[in-house]
């Protein structure tokens, strides 16, 4: 018996000749009795146990104390790459923008509903830093399924996805989102989630 | 005279009248202290809130409720049998109204020279007034889920129609144990008994019947199988809308509020104070109504926690397991107390 390893427990020895096997459960099974324990006493004691087990449950959820976000008031913080409206940008320093309504964007757009009209940057009326600029940039919001494509296709970084999640209005129309709206410094609604939050 | 001062009516007509009216404004200001601690608990065991945006902390909650109830349309189904549709609302909150007026808030009390008992009626046949008038009530809920015309409704009524007269035996027994030590029927008789040694202590497990019974008969969980929301839609209660489903809904709580009452009368010793301290008759009332809150706090967290029964453990639970038990303390109940005198 002493050369067995202290993992297996040992078997009781049998003097019939068949061997009885006992099913010795392992550390790491978990047992579960799923039928009513047997006999009255023990039944009945079981349903007790299983109650007062259930009832220091909940009360532990008491001693917790809620979990619930009071969503108007506290906002879940996003995520860096929270994909939310679109914003346009313009360079820092001489304040042009920096689409030059090439359409990529809205060839890129799976659900169509960019829309970009391009015109020519005149020596007077320099709009954006290349030879065209976006005359009309168009985001119908109501159709986007911010997939971020659009994002992806820019070469020039000029779209990009915001936070903001907060876009229901009384009206389709007015979810159409026009290209003074998108380049506007967006009100920041929506808390940032920090390094490792 | 004579007649009424054995049945406890010793007091002139004009202080039963303030007393009624008293007891009752008390009882009506009790239920939304109860629904708005009901929801408000429950939310807690949950990991919620619970209602916080009508009034501070949410404490115009019930009013808001009671309020938005009683300004809606009177209507009833067309298969309805009108007047009785009209009168179950009322059997319900008139059966709890009545029981309410049995528990004894203190002990007699001296006021201005007066004698006033601090409850309703103090009659001397207590219990079987209580479970007399549970009878009643339950034509409330029966009258009302038939009238209705709608099968949901008249199923929610069977269920309750059997699962009020099993448990209701067992109830009764639960406290047949108590009437035999305590040797009186009246309410106040029992308390005052209990001056030794509070009744939960002796018979814990009428008490655990009793409590587990009223459970039952207040079709809470986890015996609310009368509403049973998900496959009854409310039960008895479906077709009701505005204020009868708010005399449904009042008398309901109320009647949580009876047995809590009655439980604190016969096992939790009254309005007595543990560890011998004899407050001022004043403080009576405070005792009670906080022993009545702790067993209304267990009512709210064995619904947070307990799953609805199946019809069939309902009925066998009942039948199998309480009522054995009560009667088994009841018969050992009976030769202790003969033994012992």
């Amino acid at each position: 018996m002493s050369d067995q390893t202290p993992a297996q427990a040992p078997l009781p020895a049998s003097e019939s000749p068949v061997e009885v096997r006992r099913w010795a459960p392992e550390k790491d099974v978990i047992e579960v009795q799923r039928s009513p324990a047997p006999g009255a006493a023990r039944s009945a004691w079981r349903a007790f146990r299983e109650t007062a087990r259930g009832l220091k449950t909940t009360l532990a959820r008491v001693v917790e104390g809620p979990v619930t976000m009071q969503y108007p008031e506290e906002k879940v913080p996003v995520y860096p790459r929270f994909r939310g409206r679109h914003k346009l940008h313009r360079f820092e320093d001489t304040g042009l923008e920096k689409c030059v309504g090439c359409s990529l964007c809205a060839a890129a757009c799976p659900a169509d509903c960019i829309r970009v009209v391009a015109a020519e940057n005149t020596p007077e009326n320099r709009v954006s830093a290349g030879e065209r600029y976006a005359a009309v940039y168009e985001i119908n919001l109501s159709r986007c399924i911010f997939c971020g494509y659009c994002e992806v296709a820019c070469p020039f970084d000029a779209i990009t996805m915001g936070h903001d999640y907060e876009l229901s209005d009384y009206d389709r129309s007015d979810l159409i989102f026009t290209k003074e709206m998108l380049l506007a410094e967006p009100l920041e609604r929506t808390p940032l989630r920090n390094e490792g939050e | 005279m004579s007649v009424l001062a054995l049945v406890g009516y010793y007091e002139p007509w004009w202080i039963q009248i303030i007393k009624a009216i008293v007891i009752f404004a008390v009882g009506l200001q009790l239920v939304p202290v109860v629904l708005i601690a009901e929801r408000k608990l429950l939310g807690r065991f949950q990991g919620r809130y619970g209602p916080n945006r009508v009034g501070p902390y949410g404490a115009m909650q019930p009013l808001a409720d009671i309020l938005k109830l009683l300004t809606k349309e009177q209507f009833r189904p067309t298969t309805s049998v009108g007047f009785l549709f009209a009168l179950a609302p009322l059997v319900s909150i008139l059966t709890a109204v009545a029981a309410f007026a049995i528990i004894p808030f203190g002990d007699t009390q001296d006021i201005f020279g007066t004698k006033v008992g601090l409850y309703g009626v103090d009659v001397s046949i207590g219990p079987l007034y209580l479970f007399a008038f549970g009878a009643v009530a339950f034509y409330g809920i029966m009258l009302g889920g038939w009238s209705s015309g709608s099968k949901y409704s008249f199923l929610g009524a069977m269920r309750g129609a059997a699962q009020l007269i099993s448990y209701e035996v067992s109830q009764g027994l639960a406290l047949v144990g108590v009437i035999m030590t305590a040797g009186t029927l009246s309410l106040t008789g029992i308390v005052h008994a209990q001056g030794g040694m509070w009744y939960v202590v002796p018979q814990f497990f009428g008490f655990l019947v009793f409590l587990v019974a009223g459970f039952a008969e207040t079709n809470r969980a986890p015996f609310d199988l009368t509403e049973a929301d998900a496959e009854l839609v409310g039960g008895y209660n479906t077709e009701f809308g505005g204020g009868r489903f708010a005399s449904y809904y009042f008398a309901e709580y109320l009647n949580v509020l009876v047995v809590a009452g009655i439980t604190t009368t016969v096992f939790l010793g009254g309005w007595l104070m543990p560890f011998g301290i004899h407050p001022p008759g004043w403080v009576d009332p405070i005792v009670v109504l906080a022993k009545m809150s702790l067993i209304t706090f267990l009512f709210i967290w064995v619904r947070a926690t307990l799953p609805r029964l199946r019809y069939d453990q309902l009925m066998s639970f009942g039948w199998k397991v309480l009522l054995p038990l009560a009667t088994l303390n009841t018969l050992v109940t009976a030769i202790l107390v003969v033994a012992t005198h």
